[in-house]
């Protein structure tokens, strides 16, 4: 009897939780006031930036969690297509952006380009691109899928370069790790990526970079589990408090 | 002493309390796998199989994770051997210590490699300075994460079969005049060589599918440092397919791996 009991209630849970798994809109669309969690899906390179908007948006809108999962843009698409619960998508590059099928318009919200990472002090001494091409030097460079990586093939093709990277970091981020930890001794990174780590890093800028200038697009998801929230995350970053904590941290408005 | 009684048969049918979760639980761990040969590219797998990125990729993880085998052989087997016979204090802790990286997330360990045996690490300053060597970002970081992560398969094995041996033979050998070491090489080692073998194949299978300690230590160049899973990462993010296709192989070497570790061996695993 009690073996009995036991086994419906243990068929009762298991039913219950895996309905509790199909069902999962935590954050039921609201038509007034923001609530419920945020997920904003954003490039590495946005991590500082976007970290502290979310804190303002927050503090803006009390009752609103927001949720970031900072990667490379291109895998960050491919989550977003293969159905992770985003609510916004905040690409390095228009094409990562495009790769992304279910979304709003995109808007263009701020540009960034290319600089040398060095580690503080430059203990290689290194100059410039040409250092890039030298076998002896230890170079880490992004990945071709992911934006700064393509930046950077755009950016040597523009010099008629090679390069003899020792690694493809898989996105920036863990370039400029590579570079603070003084592992490599020049890596490729966005502008404001240098800044970011100004107590660890050294820039160099150069006059290719102006070749491949990487415009941020910035749109909600048609799929997004929170689209009220989703919007109002999107505004806040257009608005001009949003501009200004990312012309503040080196990127450029569009 | 243990004459444990053989488990009667109960009569009648198999409790549903346990039959329901354990066919959920079957499900949940083969419908991924379905899923990925479901998936495959069947038409165009053999031209991608042997696309030579594809070759690169393998050749790569199999020398590699070969090379760590051996490493984790000549290390781990003296290094069993002093968890199981010498008279150490502290030992239980040692053990402990031993198997941090089988539960440590393999991300961790990568940082941790790094911070000691990198350019600027405690040791690896030294190399640098000394030698003008430095593991990171070379074939030989891909080894050594990868014997990071992998080693304490092969010592908890081995562990597992000295500790099983019966000791009356090395206490014979040591009667009849054999020293330490000969005793260690004529009689304990054949002794075991079943759990040397088990652990050996498991700490093979997971240095293959080493991932995390590999791309933080050792970066991803291809050709030099981008094993399978590595290549799998980042081909899904262009070429799902191709991602695919790579994650199959690695199931195959995996499924072959297991087949070949038969009963007597995983024995020794207790």
């Amino acid at each position: 009897m009690i073996r009995r009991t036991l086994a419906a209630a243990l068929i009762l849970v298991t039913g219950l939780a895996l309905s509790a798994c199909g069902d999962d809109s935590s954050a039921a669309p609201s038509s007034g006031a923001l609530n419920g969690q945020v997920n904003v899906f954003a490039a590495a390179s946005l991590t500082g930036t976007f970290t502290q908007l979310g804190k303002d948006f927050e503090a803006a809108h009390p009752g609103v969690k927001v949720v970031f999962n900072f990667a490379g843009s291109s895998a960050l698409a491919q989550q977003i297509n293969q159905g992770a619960p985003a609510d916004v998508f905040a690409s390095a590059a228009p094409k990562n952006m495009d790769q992304v099928t279910d979304k709003g318009t995109p808007t263009t919200f701020v540009r960034n380009k290319l600089e040398i990472a060095v580690p503080k002090g430059n203990p290689a001494g290194i100059t410039g691109l040409t250092d890039f091409t030298v076998e002896d030097r230890k170079i880490a460079l992004c990945a071709e899928q992911v934006p700064c990586g393509a930046a950077a093939k755009k950016v040597f093709e523009a010099a008629k370069l090679t390069p003899r990277p020792d690694s493809l970091e898989q996105d920036v981020k863990a370039a400029l790790t590579k570079v603070s930890l003084g592992e490599v001794d020049a890596a490729l990174v966005y502008r404001t990526d240098v800044l970011a780590a100004k107590d660890k890093v050294d820039g160099i800028a150069f006059p290719e970079a102006d070749q491949a200038v990487n415009d941020y697009p910035i749109a909600t998801l048609t799929k997004a589990p929170n689209p009220a929230g989703a919007k109002a995350f999107v505004d806040f970053v257009l608005s001009a408090q949003g501009t200004k904590v990312l012309t503040e941290a080196g990127f450029a408005a569009p | 002493m243990r004459s444990r009684r053989r488990t009667q048969r109960v009569g009648g049918r198999l409790p549903l309390v346990l039959v329901l979760p354990a066919l959920l639980g079957l499900a949940f761990l083969l419908i991924p796998l379905i899923g990925l040969l479901a998936e495959a590219p069947w038409s165009t797998l053999p031209s991608r199989l042997f696309s030579a990125d594809v070759g690169q990729a393998l050749r790569l993880s199999v020398v590699c994770a070969s090379v760590a085998t051996v490493l984790c052989l000549l290390l781990g087997i003296p290094l069993a051997w002093l968890l199981a016979r010498a008279e150490l204090p502290g030992r239980a802790v040692i053990r402990a210590l031993v198997t941090v990286p089988l539960v440590l997330p393999p991300v961790v360990g990568g940082v941790a490699l790094l911070l000691v045996l990198g350019r600027r690490g405690l040791v690896g300053e030294r190399l640098d300075l000394w030698f003008g060597f430095s593991l990171p970002f070379t074939t030989a970081g891909v080894i050594v994460a990868e014997a990071f992560v992998a080693m304490p398969f092969l010592v908890i094995s081995v562990e597992g079969a000295l500790r099983a041996a019966d000791p009356r033979y090395e206490e014979a050998a040591a009667t009849l005049g054999a020293g330490r070491w000969l005793t260690f090489r004529r009689v304990t080692l054949p002794s075991i060589a079943p759990g040397v073998v088990a652990g050996a194949v498991l700490c093979w299978a997971r240095a293959l599918g080493e991932f995390g300690a590999t791309i933080t230590f050792a970066g991803n160049l291809p050709g030099r440092t981008t094993t399978m899973p590595l290549a799998v990462y980042l081909a899904l993010e262009t070429d799902p397919d191709v991602a695919v296709v790579l994650s199959i192989v690695l199931l195959l070497v995996s499924v072959v791996v297991l087949a070949s570790l038969r009963e007597r061996w995983i024995s020794g695993l207790r």
